[in-house]
């Protein structure tokens, strides 16, 4: 227990701060608040700093250059559109580069498996619609079918006539530019609108995550 | 959708409110997040402006520091307050930028000295209370920011952080990576030097000056 008659103002003023802040033990508080009654250079001190630490903590002392919460609003609001972009940018590579890789992976199970996938490569396509008995052209070494005249026919001099439905049926597939019409492009349309809804916006902070 | 004027004037007291808003930015409604930091927005740029001394220095950390907070506000876990998060990416942004462009060096050789050895109070006049209505007078608040600017760097943060921006001892401590022992004594020191330089003030009547009507004491 500290006695109030022991304590002198030079072992008051180090304390002053703490004992503001209620982190004096009891017996020194008590011994300094008896000294608070009896001095009054200490008093002052007291009052001085406990009127210090009431000013400064006052919500006004804090002040702001004109229009700085203005500015801070621009900022974030433009922070949180790059943010949105960059979110944006990556789906927008993610979706074709997903719709690939699915694509690659139907072409790898047609290559290595007997199971047809519904969803070939265009130049596997099957093609959609194709008039059976259309007169289509085909060549020696070549896996595609032709409209007569298209500029790609390969082995010209192999060239052969024969309907759209034998040409099918020996496994040429339509070329993917003559017969592009009759190809199954809406059907890869429609894959990667799925992969494109299907990718949640609720990522992680630094990148995107698809929810599949 | 976001709601419209989402204000949050007054923290603390709708703390549940403010978890809501976090919880909603942290799913991705970014643009509620000004909403969110700007009850806090002032305290953000005087603990830049504490560490920077300049003002346009601490405007742009301030801005950099809200933008990491967006960027990591998943990272926010409630258990901390979400204005101490705030200060302490602040506190961290402005540390980092005055290391990077060195501004210790044109204010570092007070810093070596030790923070042992007493201060002793050079005024013991009977203190004159100034009232906190008298903070409503810009000049009031220009003398005290004035006097607050004098002192060295170490003392300035300290105070800044614990009395003005409401800081515990060991957040303090934590931010600035220093003892709690040395936050206490800087803290007092930096309080004991402010009452004087305050006091000296006002003996020299700095307050006088103002343009207060004759007879009436300003408060």
């Amino acid at each position: 227990m500290v006695s109030p008659k022991d304590v002198k103002c030079e072992q008051v003023w180090p304390e002053i701060s703490n004992y503001l802040e209620g982190d004096v033990d009891p017996g020194l508080r008590a011994a300094m608040d008896e000294h608070f009654h009896t001095c009054q250079k200490c008093k002052a001190v007291l009052e001085g700093t406990r009127n210090v630490i009431q000013l400064y903590s006052d919500e006004r002392m804090i002040e702001v250059p004109a229009g700085f919460g203005r500015r801070l609003e621009r900022r974030l609001v433009q922070g949180a559109r790059v943010r949105s972009r960059g979110w944006s940018t990556w789906s927008a590579w993610l979706v074709p580069v997903a719709a690939l890789v699915l694509i690659a992976g139907g072409v790898r199970i047609a290559n290595s498996s007997t199971v047809a996938h519904p969803l070939q490569t265009e130049h596997a396509q099957p093609g959609r619609d194709i008039p059976p008995d259309m007169l289509v052209i085909v060549s020696t070494g070549a896996k595609d079918f032709h409209v007569p005249g298209c500029g790609v026919i390969h082995n010209k001099d192999t060239e052969r006539t024969l309907t759209a439905k034998e040409a099918i049926h020996q496994g040429y597939v339509p070329c993917v530019r003559c017969m592009r019409r009759y190809l199954q492009t809406a059907e890869v349309e429609r894959t990667a609108l799925e992969i494109e809804a299907d990718i949640s916006p609720d990522s992680d902070d630094d990148g995107v995550r698809a929810r599949r | 959708m976001a709601e419209p004027n989402l204000v949050l004037n007054n923290p603390g007291s709708d703390t549940t409110r403010e978890q809501d808003v976090i919880a909603r930015v942290q799913r991705g409604q970014t643009e509620l997040f000004y909403e969110l930091v700007r009850p806090y927005e002032r305290r953000v740029f005087a603990a830049a402006l504490a560490i920077l001394r300049n003002e346009t220095d601490a405007e742009d950390v301030a801005q950099e520091a809200m933008l990491k907070a967006l960027a990591n506000i998943r990272q926010f876990r409630a258990e901390s307050r979400f204005s101490t998060w705030l200060i302490q990416i602040t506190v961290n942004e402005a540390l980092m930028r005055r290391r990077r462009e060195r501004t210790v060096v044109m204010e570092g050789i007070d810093d070596r000295r030790d923070d042992e050895g007493e201060y002793t109070p050079r005024d013991f006049a009977d203190w004159r209370e100034i009232p906190s209505e008298a903070l409503e007078r810009k000049e009031v608040r220009q003398k005290l920011a004035e006097a607050l600017a004098t002192l060295d760097r170490k003392y300035r943060e300290v105070f800044v952080l614990r009395d003005m921006e409401q800081l515990n001892i060991q957040e303090t401590a934590e931010m600035l990576g220093i003892s709690v022992a040395s936050v206490k004594t800087r803290l007092l020191r930096a309080r004991l030097m402010l009452r004087d330089l305050l006091a000296g003030g006002w003996e020299r009547g700095w307050f006088s000056r103002l343009p207060f009507e004759k007879g009436s004491k300003p408060w």
